[in-house]
């Protein structure tokens, strides 16, 4: 909102969040939250959209990502296990409609 | 108001030592009253996407960096110990404290909802330590930290150990500046601990299982609790010992004095 301000923006329409699969975040938590949050400001009515980031890991071994579901994973193509997350802890806003 | 649980949102005060501070919400410096004029802008104009692409996290991480910073000008070692309630960090970290006497000095700062017991525990042992007392908060976070730290006197410590609220959830997600994140594993809490809290494990980098002399009592299985943290934190570098008989605090004392000269360039 403080963005939205500076642009000389009046009201947020909507705001677009990257989420990722683990970031422990809640997309329906976050919805529920997002009208309460929004009741009697800027951003009354605004849509909340979200995007789900899918986690990924980096094999070594490949020298590859693949997708995940977890911390701790196989690799589908060598097997070994590697828990070096690449992607999926994110908690962003990525953009703000404004009018 | 914390990502994980939605702590914090009653409202309560955090209490640093012997202030009170309020729960950060107002606006810093660069946010006040700009009234530029905005002759270019016609302000009833149409929509308008604004590219933030800003973590939400972005606050605490800056404070998290400005903190580690600030620890390495003072050339501390500092640790994040983070566990469920009742793994026994207290007791970890006042014999920690006692057994490096006086070739490392170690300040703490701890966080709890409420009481100073645990302060209490540590200062009874002539340990400097400055209590949070979060209120409603479920974890500590980077902003408490810079806050309680500046009531001790850095100047006189090596390590500075930052006992962190007893949970294993939301702590994961708050960087408060530390070298190194510690998490307890007592052997009565069962092997798959760390398979049922993986963010917190994993980003341990040292993972130490406590209560070690009750392992029997408690059926504790080493074998398994040693390889569900070698997955979840295979990274992490495993100690097990009982702060209590101090069976097993060598290894870690010894690891944490390298630690130390580490962060000193020796």
């Amino acid at each position: 909102m403080d963005a939205a301000k500076s642009a000389g923006a009046t009201r947020v329409l909507k705001l677009r969040l990257r989420i990722g699969t683990l970031s422990g975040v809640v997309p329906e938590s976050m919805r529920f939250a997002f009208d309460v949050v929004c009741h009697d400001t800027m951003a009354q009515s605004a849509t909340l959209e979200i995007e789900t980031v899918p986690a990924a890991c980096w094999c070594a071994t490949c020298q590859a990502e693949f997708e995940c579901e977890n911390f701790f994973n196989e690799c589908p193509r060598c097997h070994d296990v590697s828990g070096e997350l690449r992607r999926g802890r994110e908690l962003e806003i990525a953009d703000v409609e404004t009018s | 108001m914390c990502q994980e649980c939605g702590c914090g949102s009653g409202g309560g005060d955090v209490k640093i030592g012997a202030h009170t501070h309020e729960q950060e919400h107002h606006h810093h410096g660069h946010e006040h009253g700009h009234e530029h004029s905005h002759e270019h802008h016609d302000h009833t104009h149409g929509k308008q996407t604004l590219n933030l692409n800003r973590s939400l996290m972005e606050k605490n991480a800056l404070l998290a960096e400005r903190n580690r910073g600030f620890f390495h000008a003072k050339k501390l070692l500092v640790l994040n110990v983070v566990s469920s309630p009742g793994s026994g960090k207290t007791t970890f970290i006042r014999e920690t404290a006692a057994k490096l006497g006086a070739s490392l000095r170690v300040g703490v700062i701890v966080g709890d909802l409420a009481t100073d017991n645990d302060a209490a525990r540590l200062r009874t042992a002539g340990i400097p330590v400055v209590q949070i007392t979060t209120g409603t908060v479920c974890h500590l976070d980077a902003d408490m930290i810079s806050k309680a730290a500046a009531q001790l006197d850095l100047d006189k410590l090596d390590v500075l150990v930052i006992e962190n609220v007893g949970n294993l959830v939301c702590p994961a997600d708050y960087d408060l500046g530390e070298d190194l994140r510690v998490v307890l594993l007592s052997v009565t809490e069962g092997e798959d601990k760390p398979l049922k809290y993986p963010p917190m494990f994993h980003s341990a980098n040292v993972a130490i299982v406590t209560k070690n002399d009750m392992a029997t009592a408690a059926g504790f299985n080493r074998d398994l609790a040693l390889a569900n943290l070698n997955r979840v934190s295979h990274h992490a570098h495993i100690f097990e010992l009982s702060a209590k008989t101090g069976d097993g605090m060598k290894a870690w004392l010894d690891y944490l004095t390298k630690q130390h000269a580490a962060v000193n360039g020796k």
